[in-house]
């Protein structure tokens, strides 16, 4: 057993230890500084902060004086529910026909479909303005929900392949041979069984619409705000101490649906998987 | 029924004669696709070729202007390295998390888990904004800096290169754990536990066996990271302010301040172009790896 607490051994229980720990500290404590920030008494963004109140709460939930602000979450809301619809439906369907195909076509469109992921998404949002401008569309949430489904579908695809990739042929096979249609299988015996990975893929696919910069960044327009756009302007021209507000609410709705997703579908296995 | 029969079966069109075809599965979302994904970035290539704001003729003189101007040149380049800095970073503390990822019990990965995802999930201006309350003279890293007597006045971490690769390591961290977690988890524990009977050191065992085996995931979130800090022109504007010029800042300068529509397409292009060879580079090397492993 001396092995076990060899000069070497313990160089490296020592260093990866220091570097993971360095790790946690840069992921969770960015969310805390910023939870904290949000309560400060003080009109500037000094940490930690001198005193602690809830004004800078109070100032975002006043319907009046943060008008614009409750618009453009609205609108994120709204296009992010209907381009996750979207994407959910059409990704899905692909997913279905994708997931168990080695056919050359179909590797071909599966990268086509995941290749949202690593292009940039500045270049596509340009691209997505020209496009709609060139065909005379003006700048709507239309369009913006549109941009926004093209961006998450790789995210339902992921997950729903996965899911897909672990249902075992036999039960198909056995529904089918006893008789089921085609439809009737798909109703009774994959989808309830791919669900949870259909659904976790549509979370992470509503969040990545709302969080979505570079194509609300060039699709939105005076009557068609979105929140991180409008956060992000807020930031640039005078640091606007509700930002933290935001944040704060943001940190928290996060945390309580990802709870509930690990509850409902298993999120975490989801995502490792 | 033997399983070859109920195979054919299954896919015999006669007994299910409601099944779509594949192609038909597929179509919706393949003319999307077309539409709204090929379309726009077919009509990106186009007016980078026009010569005038206007864009009424042809051309390549804004590709001459951007490829013939050092300035560009030197913002191609840092926003490369930009990327490849962050791949670094993400690396050297990511990996040494996902070691003790594997290292937990089934709780504590589900802990883990769960603090890799939620800055993933708090939106990219949030943690943009966590990084000025962090990194501004009256921020907390000046505040621990004073406090300790390191430096005598605050450190200016804003609007440097610093302060950014430091703000989009927590920024891109999760891109780059996810597929690590993934593919270390699908590791054989009993590899390890071999190496360690057969005398090798931790060190040994982590070089040689982890490693070389977690490559494909590692390269998965290299790219990932890469692609996405490249691209990050929130981070990137807020963090670099305008005293750090990258690609993104430039595409959006160009298309929607100078309203220069050309120009900004080349950068758009340029862009993609250095996003794609610094994916093909990272493949590459993560190939030549894997065949050295079967050697």
């Amino acid at each position: 057993m001396s092995r076990r607490h060899s000069p070497s051994d313990m160089s490296y229980t020592l260093v990866i230890g220091v570097l993971a720990s360095l790790a946690l500290v840069i992921l969770v404590g960015p969310v805390l500084v910023v939870l904290l920030t949000s309560f400060t008494d003080n009109r500037s963004l000094k940490f930690p902060p001198t005193g602690l109140s809830l004004q800078w709460y109070a100032e975002l939930f006043d319907a009046t004086r943060s008008r614009q602000i409750h618009r453009a979450a609205l609108n994120s809301l709204e296009v992010a529910a209907w381009s996750t619809g979207l994407a959910t439906l059409f990704g899905t369907m692909a997913a279905l026909a994708l997931a168990r195909s080695e056919a050359r076509w179909a590797r071909m469109l599966d990268t086509l479909f995941m290749s949202p992921m690593i292009l940039p998404g500045l270049a596509f949002g340009l691209a997505a303005l020209m496009y709609f401008t060139f065909l005379g569309f003006r700048p709507s949430l239309n369009l913006i929900m549109v941009g926004h489904a093209i961006v998450i579908v790789p995210l339902v695809l992921r997950t729903t392949s996965a899911s897909l990739s672990q249902l075992d042929a036999a039960l198909l096979e056995s529904s089918a041979s006893l008789g089921a249609s085609w439809f009737y299988t798909l109703r009774r015996v994959t989808l309830p069984i791919i669900a949870p990975g259909i659904f976790a893929g549509a979370f992470l696919a509503f969040m990545a619409s709302i969080d979505n910069v570079p194509v609300s960044l060039f699709l939105s327009g005076p009557r068609s705000d979105m929140l991180p756009i409008r956060l992000w302007g807020m930031m640039e021209s005078t640091l606007d101490v509700r930002v933290a507000a935001v944040s704060g609410v943001f940190i928290t709705t996060v945390i309580c649906l990802m709870l509930l997703m690990e509850r409902v579908v298993g999120l975490t296995k989801r995502i490792r998987d | 029924m033997t399983p070859a029969a109920a195979r054919a079966g299954c896919s015999g069109g006669t007994r299910l004669p409601l099944r779509p075809a594949e192609w038909q599965l597929v179509l919706p979302l393949a003319l999307a696709f077309v539409a709204f994904f090929a379309g726009p970035l077919l009509i990106l290539a186009v007016v980078s070729a026009f010569d005038n704001e206007q864009i009424t003729t042809v051309g390549f003189a804004m590709w001459t202007k951007f490829l013939g101007d050092p300035f560009y040149w030197k913002v191609i380049g840092d926003t490369v390295k930009l990327g490849f800095l962050t791949v670094g970073a993400t690396l050297l503390v990511g990996y040494p998390l996902a070691l003790v990822y594997i290292a937990s019990g089934p709780w504590m990965q589900r802990v883990l888990i769960f603090v890799v995802i939620l800055p993933l999930l708090t939106s990219v201006v949030v943690r943009t904004f966590a990084w000025i309350v962090i990194l501004g003279r009256e921020g907390v890293i000046n505040h621990v800096v004073l406090w300790l007597g390191f430096a005598p006045a605050p450190l200016r971490l804003l609007q440097t290169e610093l302060g950014l690769v430091i703000a989009l390591t927590q920024i891109e961290m999760p891109l780059m754990l996810l597929p690590l977690l993934s593919v270390l988890g699908r590791i054989d524990p009993n590899l390890r536990d071999a190496s360690a009977a057969l005398g090798a050191s931790k060190w040994r065992t982590l070089f040689q066996v982890t490693l070389p085996l977690s490559l494909p995931g590692l390269i998965a979130g290299c790219i990932l990271v890469f692609a996405s800090s490249t691209t990050a022109f929130i981070s990137q504007s807020i963090i670099g302010g305008n005293r750090l010029v990258y690609l993104p800042l430039l595409i959006w300068q160009q298309s929607l301040v100078v309203y220069n529509w050309p120009l900004a397409s080349v950068a758009a292009l340029t862009l993609l172009l250095s996003v794609s060879a610094g994916i093909v580079a990272l493949t590459l090397f993560g190939r030549r790896g894997m065949r050295h492993l079967h050697v």
